[in-house]
C-alpha cells in the first residue's frame, strides 16, 4: 500500500529498462559505453530544462518560458562573446544571473497578483523569444578557445564512450536537484505548494519566497540549459529550442510527477528524459523510420501515464474507503 | 502565575461587518484544563468570535488578554506562536506530504541545510505517541482516516501553540468510535493543563466533553454557565431564544385533503438511500429532518436525479415519469436548490442575471436563447420580489452576500415556474434577517400551490412551515410527524429514538388520498 507512492517511479525505470533491452536485442551494439555517453551528452540541455521543470510541476505550476528562455540564452552568449572580449565564464555567469531574476520576477507576479502559471509564463515565452530576436535575427557561431576546449575535454569510459562536461552538469544537476527537492525544508515547501497554497499558508509555508525561488531556479536552470545547448551547438540562435519546454513537461509527466503537483520525483524526469533519448537512439539505429515516430512514441507513453495516475488516484480512494 | 487567573479572557468583543453587527460586546473567559463549548445557530458568531481569536479578523473593540497580556494576533500564525492553536473541521493538513513532514514543516531538524528525517520521523513518533497513537509517520498523511488526521493536526496544533486550542467542529465527519478516540485526546489535554474551545453541534458531545458552556446568539453573549449546571432543554432554548415548552403552533390542516402531485414508489438508492414511498401534494410542504449525513440530502439527489435512483418509480399527476437526470427532472417541473450553493449552485463569476436565467435558459434548449428584454424582465421582477441586494442584476453574484445568493438561487428556480421544488438547507449561512424572508418566502410559494420539499438542520424553522416532517436516519425514512405532532421535541425524539421504534409507526398516514 504505502508503495503506491514510488509506483510511477517504479513503472518508469521498468519502462527504461525494457526499451533498452528491447533496444539491445534488435541492435546489440546499443548497449555500449558510447550510446550511453552520447545519451546523456544529446540529451543535456533538455535534462537540466527538466529538472526546474520538475521543481515547478511539483509545486502545482507550469513554466512555458524555458524553450524561449534557451534562445534567449544562447543568443545573448554568442552576441557577447562575439561583441566583446569578455571572458565566456563571465558571459556564463551573467546570463544565469539574468534568467534568474527574469524566473523569479515571473514567480512574483504569479505570487503578488495571484495570476495562473500558465498565463504569466505565457507571457515569459514570447518575451524572451521577442528579446532573442531583437539581440539578432542571424544564426550567431560561436568562436572562441575556452569552447573548444569543453567541448574537448571528456572522461573516457571503457569501450570508448565519453562523459562529456555538458553530459556531467546535466548528471550534477539532477543529483543536486535530487538533494534540494527532497532534502531541504525549501523541497518540502515546493511538495506542500503543490499540495494547496490556503493549507500551506495556514500551515505556515513562506509561500512567496518559495513560489519566486521555484520560478527562479526554472529561470536559472534553463540559463544554463541554454549554456549547454549553446555549447551542444556553438551557436546562439533565436528560433532555437522552439517547443523545448513542452518536451520537459512530457519527460517530468514520464517521470512519474503529477501534473497538478505535490506528487513526483526528480529522479524520475531524469529516466524520462533518457527514454525520450532512447527512443530517439533507436530510430537513428533504425535509419528507415522518420525521426517523428519519436513524439508518436513520446504522446503514446505520455497517455499510458496519465491513465496510470488517474488509475492509482482511484485505487487510492476506493481503499480508503 | 496566579492559579485564579484566567488563561485567556476576551472582553466587549465588537466585530462590524457593513450592515451587520457580528460581534456585540461579547465577553468570553477560557480557563487552563477546562473544555469550553461554544454554542450557537449558525449566524449566532462563533466562528466570527473565534477568527478575532486566533487573528483571521481583526477586532473592531475590545480586549484579548492571554495569561494576563494584552493580545493582538496579526493572523493565525501569529497567533499559534503566542499560544492559541486551531484545528479546522476539514483537516487542513496537506495529503501529500508525510505524517511527519506535516507536523514539523518549517522547522524540521537541519545538519548542514539538510533535513534530517530520521531524527523528524522519531520526534514525530514521539509527539504521537503522547496521543496514544502509533503509526508508521513516513507514510503520506492521505493514507490514515480523517479520525487519525484530525488527531495529528490537534497534536501538531498543541506541539505549536501549546496554551489554547480551539476544536471548531472536529466530530463532524467521524463516527461514534473515532468520536470518543477523539475525546480521549481531549482529556489528556485537560490534564495538560491547556484551555480547550470546544465548537460543535451535536449537543450530546456537548455535555459528554465541556465543562463550561458559552452560547452566544445573533452576536450577543447570551450565558456563560458550568455543563453540571444546566439541562439540556435549557440549552436548547437559550440557542434556539424562545420556549420550547410554549410551541402550540398546531396545525389545522390535518382535515386538509390535498390532491397529489407527485408521488414516488419504492424509489431509492442502493447505497445512499433506502427505497422509502412520498407523496406530495399540491401546496404542501414536506419538511426533512435529520442529522448530517442521514441521508437527507441524499433523498433529495436521487428525487431530482442527480444520482439517479436504481429502483422504484414516480408518478406526477399519475403520469409516470422520467427522473434518470437533472435535465429530465427539470423539464418535469422540478427544481432543486443544493445545499452547498458555493460549489454546486451559484457560478460565481456570473452576473446575477446569467444566475438567475440559467435554469430556465436550460429548460428552452441552447439553441432557443432567451431575449436580452426578457432577461432583464425576469431579473428584475424577482429582485424586486425576493428583495435581492444590490438590486444591479450585472454585479457578479460573488459580491452578494450569502443570504442574497441564496435568493439568487431560489428566483433561479422560480423563474423556471417549478410545480415541485426541492431546497436544500435554504437557510444555512445567511444572516438572521435574510433567514426569516426566506422562511416566509416558502410559506408564500406553498400558499401560491407549489408543492415544496425542504431540507433542514434548522428545526424550529422545520416546524414552523412544514406541513408533514419526515425524520431520516441512516439511510432510510425512520418516522414521518403529522399536524400537531410536528414539534421540535418529537423530531429530536425520533432522531435519538432507539431502534425499537414499532416499525408500524412509519405507516403512511394522513395527508394522503
Amino acid at each position: 500500500m504505502m508503495k503506491s507512492r514510488y509506483l510511477p517511479l517504479i513503472a518508469t525505470c521498468l519502462i527504461f529498462v525494457l526499451a533498452y533491452a528491447l533496444c539491445y536485442w534488435q541492435f546489440p551494439n546499443m548497449l555500449s559505453t558510447r550510446v550511453v555517453g552520447n545519451l546523456l551528452t544529446d540529451n543535456a540541455f533538455l535534462g537540466i530544462a527538466a529538472v526546474g521543470m520538475t521543481f515547478v510541476i511539483l509545486s502545482g505550476g507550469i513554466d512555458l518560458s524555458i524553450g524561449s528562455v534557451i534562445a534567449f540564452t544562447g543568443v545573448f552568449i554568442a552576441v557577447v562573446l562575439k561583441e566583446t572580449s569578455l571572458h565566456p565564464l563571465v558571459v556564463f555567469g551573467l546570463v544565469l544571473v539574468i534568467t534568474a531574476i527574469f524566473g523569479g520576477i515571473m514567480g512574483a507576479i504569479i505570487h503578488y497578483l495571484e495570476m495562473p502559471p500558465f498565463v504569466v509564463t505565457l507571457a515569459g515565452m514570447f518575451l524572451a523569444r521577442g528579446i532573442a530576436f531583437v539581440i539578432s535575427t542571424d544564426s550567431v557561431p560561436v568562436k572562441h578557445e575556452f569552447y573548444t576546449f569543453l567541448q574537448d575535454s571528456f572522461y573516457r569510459l571503457p569501450g570508448g564512450g565519453r562523459i562529456t562536461v555538458i553530459g556531467a552538469a546535466m548528471l550534477v544537476v539532477f543529483f543536486v536537484g535530487i538533494i534540494i527537492a527532497h532534502r531541504t525544508r525549501f523541497g518540502t515547501n515546493v511538495f506542500a505548494l503543490g499540495g494547496g497554497i490556503p493549507t500551506s499558508k495556514l500551515m505556515g509555508v513562506p509561500v512567496a519566497k518559495t513560489t519566486i525561488g521555484i520560478y527562479a531556479i526554472s529561470g536559472f536552470l534553463a540559463g544554463l540549459a541554454g549554456i549547454t545547448f549553446s555549447l551542444y551547438t556553438s551557436a546562439g540562435y533565436s528560433l532555437a529550442a522552439v517547443g523545448v519546454e513542452l518536451d520537459a513537461i512530457a519527460a517530468v509527466v514520464i517521470g512519474g510527477a503529477l501534473l497538478t503537483g505535490g506528487s513526483g520525483f526528480i529522479a524520475g524526469t531524469l529516466i524520462g528524459v533518457l527514454i525520450m533519448g532512447l527512443i530517439q537512439t533507436y530510430i537513428i539505429f533504425d535509419g528507415t523510420l522518420s525521426s517523428w515516430w519519436t513524439k508518436i512514441v513520446i504522446g503514446i507513453l505520455l497517455f499510458a501515464f496519465i491513465l496510470m495516475q488517474k488509475g492509482l488516484l482511484l485505487a487510492a480512494s476506493a481503499q480508503k474507503k | 502565575m496566579n492559579m485564579d487567573q484566567p488563561l485567556l479572557k476576551a472582553t466587549k468583543i465588537d466585530k462590524i461587518f457593513p450592515g451587520v453587527v457580528a460581534l456585540d460586546k461579547v465577553d468570553f473567559t477560557l480557563k487552563a484544563g477546562e473544555v469550553h463549548a461554544l454554542l450557537g445557530e449558525n449566524g449566532a458568531g462563533k466562528s466570527t468570535l473565534i477568527k478575532c481569536l486566533t487573528g483571521a479578523y481583526h477586532r473592531d473593540g475590545g480586549d484579548i488578554l492571554l495569561n494576563g497580556e494584552t493580545i493582538s494576533p496579526r493572523d493565525t500564525l501569529d497567533a499559534q506562536g503566542l499560544g492559541i492553536g486551531t484545528v479546522y473541521q476539514e483537516v487542513n493538513l496537506l495529503g501529500n506530504l508525510t505524517v511527519a513532514e506535516n507536523m514539523m514543516i518549517g522547522r524540521q531538524p537541519k545538519k548542514w541545510g539538510m533535513v534530517q528525517t530520521k531524527q523528524m520521523n522519531r520526534q514525530t513518533k514521539e509527539i504521537l505517541n503522547q496521543y496514544g497513537l502509533d503509526i508508521d509517520v513516513a507514510q503520506l498523511l492521505s493514507t490514515y482516516s480523517v479520525a487519525i488526521q484530525q488527531i495529528i493536526a490537534i497534536a501538531r496544533a498543541v506541539d505549536l501553540s501549546g496554551k489554547v486550542l480551539i476544536l471548531d467542529e472536529p466530530t463532524a465527519s467521524l463516527d461514534a468510535k473515532e468520536v470518543q478516540m477523539l475525546f480521549g485526546v481531549i482529556r489528556k489535554l485537560k490534564q495538560k493543563n491547556i484551555g480547550i474551545i470546544f465548537i460543535s453541534h451535536f449537543l450530546d458531545q456537548v455535555f459528554e466533553i465541556s465543562d463550561t458552556i458559552t452560547v452566544l446568539r445573533n452576536g450577543r453573549l447570551i450565558e456563560s454557565v458550568t455543563t453540571v449546571d444546566i439541562s439540556s432543554i435549557d440549552l436548547v432554548t437559550m440557542m434556539l431564544g424562545y420556549e420550547l415548552g410554549e410551541e402550540t403552533k398546531l396545525k389545522e390542516h390535518d382535515g386538509v385533503e390535498r390532491e397529489t402531485l407527485v408521488e414516488f414508489c419504492n424509489f431509492g438508492h442502493k447505497q445512499l438511500i433506502e427505497p422509502f414511498y412520498l407523496a406530495i401534494g399540491k401546496g404542501e410542504v414536506v419538511g426533512f429532518a435529520g442529522l448530517l449525513g442521514s441521508g437527507r440530502t441524499e433523498t433529495a439527489e436521487t428525487l431530482f436525479g442527480v444520482t439517479p435512483h436504481d429502483s422504484g418509480s414516480a408518478t406526477f399527476k399519475n403520469e409516470n415519469i422520467n427522473l434518470s437526470s437533472p435535465r429530465a427532472a427539470i423539464a418535469n417541473g422540478f427544481g432543486f436548490c443544493p445545499e452547498d450553493r458555493k460549489t454546486d449552485g451559484i457560478i460565481a463569476d456570473l452576473s446575477v442575471r446569467e444566475n438567475i436565467i440559467l435554469a430556465l435558459q436550460a429548460q428552452r434548449g441552447w439553441a432557443n436563447p432567451l431575449p436580452k428584454s426578457e432577461q432583464d424582465e425576469i431579473c428584475k421582477k424577482y429582485i424586486k420580489a425576493l428583495d435581492i441586494r444590490p438590486t444591479d442584476a450585472e454585479k457578479p453574484i460573488r459580491l452578494l452576500s450569502g443570504g442574497n445568493q441564496q435568493k439568487v438561487i431560489l428566483a433561479r428556480w422560480l423563474a423556471t415556474n417549478p410545480e415541485f421544488l426541492i431546497l436544500d438547507e435554504p437557510t444555512r449561512g445567511i444572516d438572521v434577517g435574510a433567514h426569516a424572508e426566506i422562511i416566509r418566502l416558502i410559506e408564500n410559494l406553498c400558499e401560491d400551490g407549489m408543492s415544496l420539499l425542504v431540507i433542514s438542520s434548522e428545526l424550529d424553522e422545520l416546524v414552523a412551515y412544514s406541513h408533514r416532517i419526515i425524520v431520516v436516519r441512516d439511510h432510510e425514512h425512520i418516522a414521518e410527524l403529522v399536524g400537531s405532532e410536528i414539534t421540535t421535541n418529537n423530531i429530536v425524539e425520533a432522531i435519538a429514538a432507539d431502534l425499537n421504534v414499532d416499525n408500524g409507526q412509519y405507516e403512511l398516514k394522513g395527508v394522503i388520498s
